[in-house]
């Protein structure tokens, strides 16, 4: 099928796709890294960007299609200005996630698996992190946020309602 | 204070750098190892007895070995940095705060089995250790530890990263290979094994991160510094991942052969606010659950956690106090594997679903008197029936849950309520 031709990459990633294919013998093995350049030029992705893939890269749309569709960190649909993954896996459960998930709800109306009507906020539960030293976990799109209490959670988002991404500590020596 | 191989650098500053790698040592190894015949190089590793860090715990130098000299196909290396079982979370201190120590492993494995392409397929969530790790192999390029002719040795190799997009089953070794293609993290049937026929159908090592950074070590040393190290079988040192209800959550390097409660005690502690020990969870999620008495009694390595019925796994240890409950211990993980089953052999794709509705129920209170037998009838028909161990790897811990925490278990059906939850009615949870 051939895909409407509204999107396109932009310069700069079309440099990184040509980029790209020069690292692997075969195309196909470029489909995940081009998911991603187009995810981050787009946000999320549409059909019609998942046939453009499929055209740049000699692929079915439907194997495209498929592979966008395993992945959970591919969107096929829109999130919030700031995509909250809080992790919900063992270690985050026994250091209190869930009541971090609860306060989420009740003080502002976040909810799992949902946008808030401003579109400043979604929430993901995602599985486990890689941070269970420093439970619980959240990432705030690709920033890493541990050791979260409540009130590390409110700053939190009362900084993204005033535009302000947080930080990533440093990395502890243990 | 235990021997520190691969957590050696985690406390110096600015280690991801290469001038301060340097001027720790690093790369160093690389002029011993060009002027090394390259089976040499393997046959040095597999006495070393250095185990794969991943999970598996199979002889590096072994893999090495299974792979076919000269039969004219490329072969390649793939790095399993798609660390992510349950309880670990050692690789991204690796990646962020001494990556260069595995970009010189990498070039040691290259070079011994005769490799120019490595990817290291890091998973899509960890952003900066993915940036970290791709500045040092900037670092390693413009300095000649990379690239072709490798510091005037005549070698070439050749490593990018590949990021992965939030697949646990990825971090199966034949998941990886054929997410790198370009398709669903499926893994295939094996044989034939990797070694033979892996990435893009030409020979393939899959190694941990944690693996692979263990080798600068062995070669500036000796097998021998490493092989004094552990056990008679369970030789050098391993990265535990030690978390839940303890006061100082970590990564600490240990010795196999330590008393394991005793270590963990050391290092972090010992349990969060003086509460009772419940048990601990040795090896990840998908290993057999220890009860405090276990834990106090073995010892950690290879064989005494595998003779106490458990496995070391990835090395991430999970401690459970007196107020955790373990049905919801097993409701967590359960819906985790239901969640990553890759959906195409139906007894882990069905069972990792049951089981989460079992372990769901008797938490909310809801669950049958007949909900315990159940379970242990299920998770037989989970074991050895699949492609790969995804299913084994929720079956082994949910039957050890339930034979070792039985009366928590009727307690729940019981009374019909989870005894350990507080007041608060959490809103709905996944």
């Amino acid at each position: 099928m051939e895909h409407d031709k509204t999107f396109a990459f932009d310069e700069k990633n079309e440099k990184s796709f040509q980029d790209t294919l020069k690292k692997y013998p075969k195309k196909m093995a470029a489909l995940l890294p081009t998911l991603w350049l187009a995810m981050g030029q787009n946000g999320y992705l549409t059909d019609e960007i998942l046939e453009y893939v499929a055209e740049r890269l000699d692929l079915s749309p439907v194997h495209v299609y498929a592979v966008a569709e395993f992945y959970t960190m591919f969107h096929e649909e829109p999130v919030g200005v700031y995509h909250l993954e809080l992790c919900r896996n063992l270690s985050c459960t026994l250091c209190g996630s869930e009541d971090l998930v609860a306060h989420l709800a009740e003080k502002y109306g976040i909810f799992p698996d949902e946008t808030t009507g401003d579109g400043m906020f979604s929430l993901e539960l995602v599985e486990c992190l890689g941070s269970c030293g420093t439970a619980p976990a959240m990432r705030v799109n690709d920033v890493y946020c541990e050791n979260l209490t409540v009130e590390k959670l409110d700053r939190i988002i009362q900084g993204c309602r005033s535009g302000v991404e947080p930080e990533e500590e440093p990395m502890g020596v243990h | 204070m235990s021997k520190k191989i691969i957590s050696v650098n985690f406390d110096k500053p600015n280690a991801h750098r290469l001038s301060v790698y340097e001027e720790l040592g690093g790369y160093r190894s690389l002029t011993k190892l060009f002027a090394m015949n390259p089976a040499d190089v393997i046959e040095e590793v597999k006495k070393s007895g250095l185990r794969g860090r991943g999970g598996a715990g199979f002889s590096a130098g072994m893999k090495w070995s299974f792979v076919p000299k000269d039969i004219g196909k490329p072969k390649y290396l793939c790095v399993n940095a798609d660390e992510g079982e349950p309880g670990t979370f050692k690789d991204r201190k690796i990646l962020v705060l001494d990556p260069h120590a595995l970009i010189e492993g990498i070039v040691i494995c290259s070079f011994a089995v005769g490799i120019h392409t490595a990817y290291v397929y890091v998973r899509g969530e960890y952003d900066t250790p993915i940036k970290k790790l791709q500045a040092a192999i900037d670092e390693a390029y413009a300095k000649g530890y990379l690239g072709s002719n490798i510091r005037g040795s005549g070698f070439d190799l050749d490593v990018y990263v590949h990021r992965g997009a939030g697949a646990y089953i990825c971090g199966e070794e034949t998941g990886l290979i054929e997410s790198l293609e370009g398709k669903k993290g499926q893994p295939r049937p094996k044989p034939p094994y990797p070694a033979v026929i892996g990435l893009f159908g030409c020979p393939t090592v899959v190694n941990n991160v944690e693996t692979l950074s263990a080798l600068p070590f062995i070669l500036n040393n000796g097998w021998e510094a490493y092989a004094a190290l552990g056990t008679e079988r369970s030789k050098g040192t391993m990265l535990f991942s030690i978390s839940g209800m303890v006061e100082r959550p970590g990564v600490y390097e240990e010795a196999f052969g330590v008393n394991l409660w005793e270590f963990i005690e050391r290092s972090t502690g010992g349990v969060k606010g003086r509460r009772g020990l419940k048990a601990v969870i040795p090896g990840g999620s998908s290993s057999p659950i220890l009860t405090a008495e276990e834990a106090r009694s073995v010892s950690l390595d290879y064989e005494s956690i595998a003779a106490a019925g458990s496995m070391i796994g990835s090395g991430a240890i999970i401690v459970l106090s007196e107020d955790n409950c373990v049905v919801k211990a097993l409701q967590v993980i359960s819906r985790f594997y239901a969640h990553e089953s890759c959906g195409q052999c139906p007894p882990c794709r069905e069972g990792t679903y049951w089981l989460t509705r079992l372990a769901e129920r008797m938490e909310k209170g809801e669950g049958h008197p007949g909900d315990l037998d159940l379970i242990l009838d299920i998770c037989p028909n989970m074991m050895g029936t699949t492609v790969c161990v995804l299913s084994d790897a929720m079956a082994l811990p949910a039957r050890s849950y339930v034979q070792k925490f039985r009366d928590e278990f009727e307690r729940h059906i019981k009374e019909k309520r989870c005894p350990f939850s507080r007041a608060r009615n959490n809103v709905a949870v996944g």
